[in-house]
């Protein structure tokens, strides 16, 4: 059985860290399980944990009273879950549930935010892996506005 | 010289041909299979060539081939209703003729990737000219590396080939990923565009060859992920698209640059096009 150190160190988005960091970071990382269909985050609930998906699909999701909730897109194997743990206010922005059985790795937002503003240097590592994906959502993102195979 | 002779000697004129089957793919997508009404066999085609369909009265439509290279004696071609001409030729009923010129163009680069591995993306009816090379690596299994296909569409209802999609990530040492922009309550696939796809599909930039076709925007984007996934530009090949009439290089109305997108393709390989990408007037 794979531990949670090595998943975590083997993981691309974690490469570059420090031995001390990577200690750190799986100081604060625990294994997770989604049945299909349950929710892992809400929009508006406090934002205090991120997730890597070892396996599975989650799809994040718009919420709309009396409509069905429109999905925005999914992730899976190897992508990484939650940014609003880093951002004030740090509440959910986005409701996200396994579609089929998710395994995932939680890592503690709040504990990692505090250790964060104590050693700079975490901080900045972290800050710069999520704003890779940031933008690499944005840039989909923004692919999918240009709803390219519609009729023009 | 018979009327068959004159056929195959002038290009330009069309060859009769009847409706044998008229497929429903997506509520504006059918696939149209067509058979010689003189019994001759110009079924022969390279995967990424295309055909123009004459709908008599109407117009004429270059249209890339969908079917199988190696069945001889039809011609399959799916099409997008989405103007008169387009609309007149999916509305042929079987029995209905059609008039056909072609193959034309320069297809898909299947030779040069033999003993590699076959990357295909595609994007909504881009599926459709790449067809041919899936059936033909399938086929041929043994003289290729590992087949990995990535398509995109707008919706779960857009999807081409759903039946044949399942079946061909059956098949071994074969990838298949799609996903949707706009996902329902019933779809469980991914949501997000064709480009997100990438980080799941197990790459080997050094040995594979790319084959992409969609709409220009959704090839510029997959280029950059391809780069930036360690493939070369030599590796790359796209299906191009520009308003085609005589299909060999007389008329000019598809000129890209230096090129006839009818003759000298209408697939290239990105390092000979890259450069035309980026001119707002081509």
């Amino acid at each position: 059985m794979e531990t949670l150190e090595r998943i975590i160190v083997q993981h691309p988005f974690f490469a570059g860290l420090d031995s001390s960091h990577l200690a750190l970071l799986t100081g604060c990382a625990s294994n997770r399980r989604f049945r299909a269909g349950e929710y892992i985050l809400k929009e508006g609930f406090e934002a205090n944990e991120f997730y890597v998906i070892r396996s599975g699909r989650v799809a994040l999701e718009i919420f709309e009273p009396h409509r069905p909730p429109i999905v925005v897109e999914t992730l899976s194997d190897g992508d990484i879950l939650g940014w609003s743990w880093l951002l004030p206010p740090y509440i959910w922005r986005f409701h996200a549930h396994a579609v089929i059985e998710t395994r995932a790795i939680a890592l503690d937002g709040k504990c990692l935010r505090e250790k964060c503003e104590q050693n700079h240097d975490l901080g900045y590592e972290l800050l710069k892996r999520f704003a890779r994906i940031v933008a690499q959502r944005l840039e989909a993102t923004r692919l999918q506005l240009a709803d390219v195979y519609a009729v023009k | 010289m018979n009327m068959s002779a004159a056929i195959q000697l002038d290009p330009m004129l069309p060859a009769p041909y009847v409706v044998r089957q008229v497929t429903k793919e997506t509520p504006d997508t059918f696939t149209l299979t067509l058979e010689s009404s003189q019994g001759n066999d110009g079924s022969r085609f390279e995967p990424g060539q295309f055909s123009m369909l004459w709908v008599f009265g109407v117009g004429e439509l270059p249209i890339s081939i969908s079917g199988d290279p190696a069945e001889h004696g039809r011609l399959t071609y799916t099409v997008r209703s989405v103007g008169q001409a387009t609309h007149a030729l999916v509305s042929r009923e079987v029995g209905c003729g059609i008039g056909v010129r072609g193959p034309f163009g320069r297809g898909w680069p299947i030779e040069q990737a033999r003993g590699r591995d076959v990357i295909v993306v595609a994007g909504g009816i881009g599926l459709a000219p790449l067809r041919p090379v899936i059936y033909h690596v399938l086929r041929n299994r043994k003289q290729y590396g590992r087949l990995v296909i990535l398509y995109g569409a707008r919706s779960p209802g857009e999807l081409l080939y759903r039946r044949e999609l399942a079946a061909w990530a059956r098949q071994p040492d074969t990838q298949v990923l799609t996903s949707v922009d706009y996902g329902g309550l019933r779809w469980h696939g991914h949501v997000g565009v064709v480009t997100t796809l990438f980080k799941y599909a197990r790459l080997q930039p050094s040995r594979s060859v790319a084959m992409i076709c969609g709409p220009e925007i959704m090839m510029r984007f997959v280029t950059r992920e391809l780069e930036n996934n360690g493939l070369q530009r030599q590796d790359i090949y796209l299906s191009m698209e520009r308003n085609m009439k005589c299909g060999i290089g007389f008329c000019g109305h598809c000129q890209y640059g230096p090129h006839f997108i009818c003759k000298d393709g209408p697939v290239f390989p990105f390092n000979v096009i890259r450069p035309l990408m980026d001119k707002y007037e081509l």
